[in-house]
């Protein structure tokens, strides 16, 4: 007979939330495995009461959406953790950033709103801004135009299944040019499809179609993640949550 | 200005290299001091990678040592893969340390720990990329003091054109003073160079400094007479032994790396040294004796470390851990207090012993059982009786299925081959334990479902252990042995098909053994081999037999001896070995006679039980056994991390 655990099951669920975390300077070099390493000991060092899986091996609950690429930082990193004794948000953001290295910064921590849907379904695209050291405006404006004017750019891009080529063109919502400090900056909507088109693939899709070759390695930083609207516009991920949350004060306010 | 940041530098190349992250340092509990604030800027190196390195225990340590001094700064350095050492070259990037990104270049001393001799192409490497000379000789009083410590450097000569002292034994004090005197030299504004640095280097206890001592070789290609070529240097240099181990407990803040290593736990060394006298075991020889921490020094390091670290598992560490005199309270007390908080204990490879299993039981009361690893080293009860790891047949299939009886369902055997006095048939004899085990382990678990793995390799000959003076096993000869064992598992599928063989192959062991007992004329090949582009040679994809043995063959070759003059030839009592001069507390005397048991099988006694067998360490080093019980026990406390189940 195999063993089993002694004793009762794991105590549930009993809240979760909702982190949005930024990786910041040289941590933008750490992959999506190192920083789930990380946040899973930062989380037993915080002292954060998490739910735990069933079994001999027991696992934390915790739900990671898409990350940023090994390289790229991103300000809008998001994950969804399941406690087994409720908390107060703003006090497990202090206490998970406390925890955490200075170049990961625990940004915003709300409660799910039950009945609102899942994050994951609130997350489509992301806005990226992509500095390009060594490149002018002057440059990268006509390229960003001749790439928007293509129906479609194919890259051949690294996956699990060997080289591939990919649509790079599709997945670009918006795209413009500009500078800052005689540094040119990328910034761009990108919707987030299967297989993945990231700042690299787009750098790679501007090299095709206007030889756009940078001198130094770019710097990409993921500004922030949501759905795309008509207009447009990434939304608030977390909004759901902070209405139901505005309305259940509210009615507290009118008893 | 020294001591400054290369980080800009190196950041664009990063970009372009696999796992970045192992470069960019800021580790939970990393440190980087000012560079202005202290006297003596240390660099520490292990010379493999980082996922190897970081969770060395002899390092971190002396990071922390050294960090807690206000003089001393210690900052981290690793081997760097060749992809990145290929843009630091092309870009002018030079070794950098992980914490500061300094230029190793710029500290006063960058201490390199061998844990292992494969590691000495990356020595030379990091030299070249630091921009240090490679040769001792060629260095002047701006470069870094290059100090070899850890096991390797009880023989550092085929690494003595490189390095600038050797440290033998513990380094938790000899980095004091090594600093001290480092120290004392630049604020007196570094009088009479570099040599005059070394020479008082060389009257630290514990510090050997090669180029004070001169070699000479006979016509047969042995050492002749290795001399003093100063009268104010020892001549015979001994090893540190740091006593009261609970006076020392580090890491008190272990480094948790960002990137995945090889040990995704933390490690509380339980006792230092061991006396059982395994004769392969270079490591139970040049620790003697044994130093225990106890019961309630474990315990608070273990809680010390959990709180600095967030890590779920801790390691019990030592040579031989069911030997500390209060482990089996340790288990169960360590079990009470962490029990229901994810958080899980576990022991390195064991003797075959019963008492491990329940010492197993405790650790893992509610977890999973899955695998359990026991070290026969050797095949045969004669064999193991040559190595001195005494335990009988009858007994070890009984220990092995009480494993299995108590819901195990993996057991792990580590062997050796290629040991003195070895046969076909000592191997052969694996393969017989082997099914014996999982037969009695099906009908002990009454299920199918065991599983016994055997992991072998060929057994390396070292300096200061009983068989420093033994041929070394041909390749060849260990790939046969390999081989027919191989066969004898697969010969009944039905129960082969639970036996794992693991096994290396015996090329490198043959290397590994040329850098272990060779000499002053080994450093030559290991030039060669660099500059052919050798390096990572603890790596299977990085080795390479024929770079070895080319090189081997033509550096050699001008002084008369060869390859297999340093590995699979037999010594004879009196030959001088190349490590003679340092001591490692064994009279070699005794060593001899330990061998000639070893040759008619006879066995040794552990000292701990048993009275004093004089192998000379005690009192050659003024050191005594510190072993409990201490009768205290562990108070339960409210243990970090995790929800209660």
């Amino acid at each position: 007979m195999a063993r089993q655990p002694d004793g009762p099951p794991p105590p549930p669920t009993v809240q979760k939330l909702r982190i949005r975390y930024a990786k910041r300077g040289r941590l933008r070099f750490a992959s999506h495995r190192d920083l789930a390493r990380t946040l899973e000991r930062a989380l037993r060092r915080a002292q954060v009461p998490m739910a735990f899986s069933a079994g001999f091996s027991p696992h934390p609950k915790i739900s990671y959406l898409g990350a940023a690429p090994t390289g790229a930082a991103s300000e809008a990193e998001y994950v969804e953790i399941g406690l087994s004794d409720r908390r107060e948000p703003e006090a497990v953001r202090a206490a998970l950033d406390a925890a955490l290295p200075a170049d990961i910064a625990v940004l915003e921590c709300v409660e799910a709103a039950e009945g609102t849907g899942s994050l994951a379904d609130r997350i489509d695209s992301s806005v990226w801004r992509v500095e390009l050291p060594g490149v002018t405006l002057a440059e990268l404006a006509p390229a960003v135009a001749a790439f928007l004017e293509r129906d479609v750019v194919e890259v051949a891009k690294r996956t699990k299944n060997g080289l591939r080529d990919v649509d790079a063109r599709a997945a670009v919502a918006s795209a413009s040019a500009a500078e800052e400090a005689g540094c040119a900056i990328l910034d761009m909507v990108v919707r987030q499809v299967t297989p993945a088109v990231r700042p690299d693939d787009v750098l790679a899709a501007l090299a095709a179609v206007a030889d756009l070759r940078p001198p130094l390695p770019p710097r990409a930083v993921r500004a922030a993640q949501g759905r795309l609207d008509d207009s447009g516009t990434v939304a608030d991920p977390f909004g759901p949550d902070r209405a139901a949350r505005t309305r259940c004060q509210g009615e507290h306010a009118a008893v | 200005m020294t001591g400054e940041s290369l980080y800009p530098r190196l950041e664009p190349l990063l970009a372009q290299i696999q796992k970045p992250i192992q470069y960019v340092g800021g580790e939970l509990n990393a440190q980087v001091k000012p560079w202005d604030a202290a006297a003596v800027h240390w660099a520490l190196m292990y010379p493999d990678a980082y996922e190897v390195g970081l969770p060395n225990q002899g390092l971190m340590i002396l990071y922390e040592v050294l960090n807690e001094r206000p003089d001393a700064l210690a900052e981290r350095t690793y081997a760097v893969w060749p992809d990145l050492a290929g843009l630091m070259r092309a870009n002018g990037v030079p070794q950098f340390t992980v914490d500061g990104h300094r230029a190793v270049r710029d500290f006063d001393l960058l201490g390199v720990s061998f844990a292992t001799e494969l590691g000495y192409t990356n020595l030379l490497e990091a030299l070249d990329l630091a921009g240090i000379p490679l040769h001792a000789v060629d260095r002047d009083e701006t470069h870094p003091v290059v100090v070899a410590g850890g096991h390797a450097a009880f023989n550092p000569e085929p690494v003595s054109d490189f390095v600038d002292c050797a440290v033998l034994g513990d380094g938790e004090q000899v980095v004091g003073d090594i600093t001290d005197v480092v120290s004392a030299w630049k604020a007196q504004g570094r009088p009479g160079g570099r040599v005059e640095l070394l020479s008082r280097l060389a009257r630290v206890d514990g510090v050997y400094v090669p180029r004070f001592y001169a070699v000479s070789y006979g016509s047969d290609g042995a050492i002749a007479a290795v001399t003093r070529t100063r009268d104010d240097v020892p001549a015979r240099v001994g090893k540190r032994t740091v006593m009261d181990l609970d006076e020392w407990p580090y890491p008190k803040q272990p480094l948790v790396p960002l990137a995945e290593s090889v040990h995704e736990r933390m490690s509380v060394e339980i006792f230092r040294g061991c006396t059982r006298g395994c004769r392969f075991c270079q490591a139970g020889m040049i620790t003697r004796p044994v130093r225990e921490r106890t019961i309630t020094g474990i315990g608070s390091m273990v809680d010390a470390g959990l709180r600095a670290t967030g890590y779920e598992e801790v390691g019990l560490l030592s040579l031989s851990s069911a030997d500390h005199s209060e482990i089996g309270q340790l288990a169960k007390e360590l079990a009470d207090r962490y029990e229901g908080t994810n958080t899980s204990l576990s022991l390195p490879s064991t003797r075959v012993d019963a008492f491990n299993v329940t010492l197993a039981n405790e650790l893992s009361r509610n977890g999973r059982r899955s695998g359990l690893t026991f070290a026969p080293e050797g095949g045969s009860e004669r064999i193991r009786r040559v190595i001195n790891k005494t335990v009988s047949k009858e007994d070890l299939v009984r220990t092995v299925t009480t494993a299995y009886a108590n819901g195990w369902r993996q057991v792990k055997l580590y062997f050796m081959c290629g040991l003195p006095t070895e046969t076909d048939e000592d191997v052969l004899e694996i393969a017989d334990l082997a099914v014996e085990v999982i037969r009695a382990g099906r009908e002990a678990s009454g299920s199918k479902d065991v599983r016994c793995t055997v992991s072998i390799g060929g057994f390396v000959p070292k300096p200061h252990t009983p068989f420093q003076w033994a041929a070394q096993a041909s390749a060849e000869t260990i790939d046969h042995r390999l081989r027919v064992l191989r066969q004898a598992i697969n010969a009944d599928r039905r129960i082969g098909r639970s036996i794992g063989l693991r096994y290396h192959d015996g090329k490198p062991g043959v290397i590994e053994g040329l850098l272990s007992r060779g000499d002053r004329r080994v450093g030559r090949v290991i030039e060669r081999v660099w500059r052919d582009g050798g390096k990572f040679d603890g790596w299977s994809e990085h080795f390479s037999y024929d770079r070895w043995t080319t090189a081997a063959a033509e550096e050699l070759a001008p002084f008369g001896v060869d390859l297999d003059w340093f590995t699979t030839r037999e010594r004879t009592e009196h030959e001088i070995l190349p490590w003679d001069h340092l001591d490692s507390g064994l009279d070699k005397e005794w060593l001899w006679d330990d061998w000639q048991d070893s040759l008619s099988e006879e066995e040794v006694a552990d000292c701990r039980w048993t009275p004093c067998y004089d192998c000379g360490v005690c009192p050659t080093n003024g050191t005594e056994i510190q072993i409990g019980p201490t009768g205290r026990s562990l108070i339960p406390l409210t243990p970090v991390a995790g929800a209660p189940r």
